[in-house]
């Protein structure tokens, strides 16, 4: 459970709002971004407070998200913190540029607002643009609501700043139910973040004439697999250090978001369903509802999908008779990704059926009685009585 | 005005590097980083000099040195000179080596967004009129006739069948601080504008004809040979572009183009109507550019 000590001023927000905020307290010297629906918000809001004076930084209003992702490469490399946010379509387009902060082991931290890709062109929420940069090198975590938004941002700093780490991180929020929906969000103490974040002073990559240093030298195969191999290693301590700093930051801040996974009414649940985004607020609603009639069921919130919680997953595996797993976004030819990553993550560990649900595709709604029906399967399977593997819900013509 | 003889001894791209000989990109960069000097920080896309200034851990450039890709070393220049702007070093050069596919093609998007913003970098085309670097390819700077291994001497089609694209002018079109052209036959116009490019803030833009003995199927030792022969037929301008006034730096000769085409194999195919269509483009160049001398005053 979530205990909130207020501490900073508390605003009604949007996530976009909150995701810029972020931004501001965490002082990044460099912010470059290209404007896309639904993260319009973000750059807008950055625009006001550099304009207001309330934010000093270089600020790129650049021609598309590659050069964006470009622009702050270059700016980390030559050693300051930077800054960028983008959606779906830019996302995409920055795909050959995120490898690059991560092999080059860049901490670029990057709000992303989850909007489907064409086609069909769609502006709505859909998981479809993140998951496919799984492959990266970045870190990854979906947000529930606005204060997370924020709070992730300066939480994201501090992680992939630890040497331990030293990858790029994205922080992902839900188009329009987030991006342009008010929320009351307590706006973090400066002072308190500045003490959080301390500034960022690279010792690994920097450009500085007086000790001249090449970054992105043409390497040949002799040196690559190990690269390759470092940055796995960086991604296996990224699981230590995020919860260390959600430790860190419950400490200071008041809130504890549980680490790579959250859980709600877990302790004795038989079945439990795993979600993530914003669809994770429904889900409580429905687990309370449930539990009003006698279901002993249990949800699991799938924060981090970079690196994947496995050992987490594995000890919920072991407690409960059968695992439903939601997606919002699917792997054509398999399933969801984060059902596919459970599914992994599982094997040779348990045999309880591991269910895999698709909804709220290109923005549709996803709805109580959409989290009650996968619910329900998922009882069902603890029975050994499902059907499918794998189930699209709410879709016209198809059975879930 | 500083003369070859006068530049300093010491290089910051140094021997070693494992360019083919004869070629025009490394002598661009070694003049280059005489005249920018130790207070440089460079970016290289994927270009023939990313590949030959070093494998890792080698480098032949002493001086700090950023690759990120291909398309966008005129934001990544732009970001690493903000960023040095933001850690208190404004005074260190920030210069772009770039080739000319990673120019006038897949590279232009970023060039046109760093000039509009007026990015306080230095962006050097070392123009060798073609993607030498995955083997000859053509690209939007490859002159008209020229053999590539995309524009190949076949049956139907021999050559090029385009004009060369015209970068400086749309560089120009911005209406940036600087942009000249140079070719390293002509070393003191070369330092002179280099020596401007550093001197001023802003966007500046230098293209340089630099020959490519091997994409060009030319003798190895007629490089500045070559370099001389663009300008002096016409085919090659020098000029300059200085805070909106542009001013030719040498009236050439004219002199026959069959000489300049005969040195390289690339343009052995070409037939007299061929040569005829190079002459007819080096006529309308000479008098665009004194439109521009008219309009650029």
């Amino acid at each position: 459970m979530m205990q909130t000590k207020v501490q900073g001023e508390k605003k009604i927000v949007t996530g976009d709002y909150a995701a810029a905020y972020g931004a501001l307290l965490s002082r990044p010297k460099l912010v470059a971004a290209y404007p896309i629906t639904p993260q319009t918000f973000i750059v807008e809001h950055i625009s006001e407070f550099i304009n207001d004076g309330k934010m000093d930084c270089e600020y790129m209003p650049v021609e598309s998200e590659h050069s964006a992702m470009s622009a702050c490469i270059a700016a980390q490399a030559t050693g300051v913190r930077t800054y960028t946010a983008t959606s779906s379509q830019g996302l995409a387009l920055m795909h050959e540029t995120l490898f690059v902060a991560a092999g080059l082991h860049l901490p670029i931290v990057m709000p992303v607002v989850n909007r489907t890709v064409a086609a069909p062109i769609g502006i709505w929420c859909e998981h479809n643009d993140t998951m496919p940069q799984r492959d990266t090198g970045w870190l990854q975590m979906y947000c529930e609501d606005n204060q997370e938004v924020l709070d992730m941002v300066i939480q994201a700093y501090k992680i992939v700043e630890d040497e331990r780490v030293l990858l790029p991180m994205m922080v992902n929020l839900d188009a329009f139910i987030l991006s342009h929906t008010v929320e009351p969000v307590e706006l973090l103490d400066q002072a308190k973040v500045d003490a959080f974040l301390p500034p960022y002073k690279p010792k690994h990559a920097y450009l500085d004439p007086d000790d001249p240093m090449v970054v992105g030298s043409f390497a040949p195969p002799e040196y690559i697999q190990e690269a390759r191999y470092q940055t796995e290693m960086s991604m296996q301590s990224a699981r230590e250090v995020a919860g260390e700093v959600t430790e860190k930051f419950a400490d200071k801040f008041g809130r504890d978001y549980g680490g790579l996974i959250d859980t709600y009414r877990m302790e004795d649940a038989d079945v439990a369903l795993m979600t993530l985004g914003t669809v994770t607020g429904t889900a409580r609603d429905v687990v309370d509802q449930f539990r009003a009639n006698g279901k002993k069921v249990g949800l699991v919130k799938l924060r981090f999908f970079r690196p994947f919680p496995t050992q987490e997953i594995c000890q919920i595996a072991e407690r409960v008779k059968a695992l439903g797993v939601y997606d919002r976004a699917i792997s054509f030819g398999s399933g969801g990704p984060s059902w596919i990553e459970t599914r992994h993550a599982l094997y040779g560990h348990t045999d309880i059926p591991v269910l895999g649900f698709l909804a709220g595709l290109g923005g549709r709604d996803v709805t109580p009685e959409d989290v009650g029906t996968m619910f329900n399967s998922v009882l069902d399977a603890s029975k050994g009585q499902h059907r499918h593997t794998v189930s699209w819900i709410g879709t016209r013509g198809v059975q879930p | 005005m500083t003369t070859v003889k006068e530049l300093p001894v010491q290089d910051w791209f140094t021997s070693g590097h494992t360019a083919c000989p004869g070629c025009g990109g490394a002598i661009v960069a070694r003049i280059a980083m005489k005249v920018f000097g130790q207070n440089t920080v460079v970016y290289h896309p994927a270009s023939c000099m990313l590949i030959f200034s070093g494998t890792y851990p080698l480098n032949a450039f002493k001086v700090p040195y950023l690759h990120v890709l291909f398309e966008n070393s005129a934001v990544c220049a732009s970001g690493i000179k903000r960023a040095l702007k933001r850690l208190g070093k404004d005074d260190v050069n920030v210069v772009a080596f770039a080739g000319d596919g990673g120019t006038a093609d897949i590279g232009i998007q970023a060039l046109s967004g760093a000039a509009e913003r007026n990015e306080d970098i230095v962006y050097i085309m070392y123009d060798n009129e073609a993607y030498m670097n995955t083997g000859i390819q053509r690209s939007g700077s490859t002159p008209f006739g020229a053999w590539t291994t995309t524009t190949p001497v076949g049956s139907v089609k021999a050559g090029k069948m385009e004009f060369k694209k015209d970068v400086p002018a749309i560089v120009m079109a911005h209406n940036v601080p600087y942009v000249a052209t140079a070719s390293l036959a002509y070393p003191t116009d070369l330092i002179k504008k280099l020596e401007k490019a550093k001197t001023k803030k802003g966007f500046r833009y230098i293209q340089i004809l630099a020959p490519c003995p091997t994409g060009w199927k030319a003798d190895t030792s007629k490089t500045v040979e070559l370099a001389k022969l663009a300008v002096e037929t016409g085919l090659w301008t020098l000029f300059e572009f200085e805070d909106g006034k542009y001013t030719l730096s040498r009236t050439p000769k004219f002199s026959p183009v069959e000489e300049y085409v005969g040195m390289q194999g690339r343009f052995k195919h070409l037939t007299p109507d061929n040569i005829a269509t190079i002459k007819e483009w080096i006529k309308k160049k000479w008098e665009r550019e004194k439109q521009l001398a008219l309009v650029y005053k």
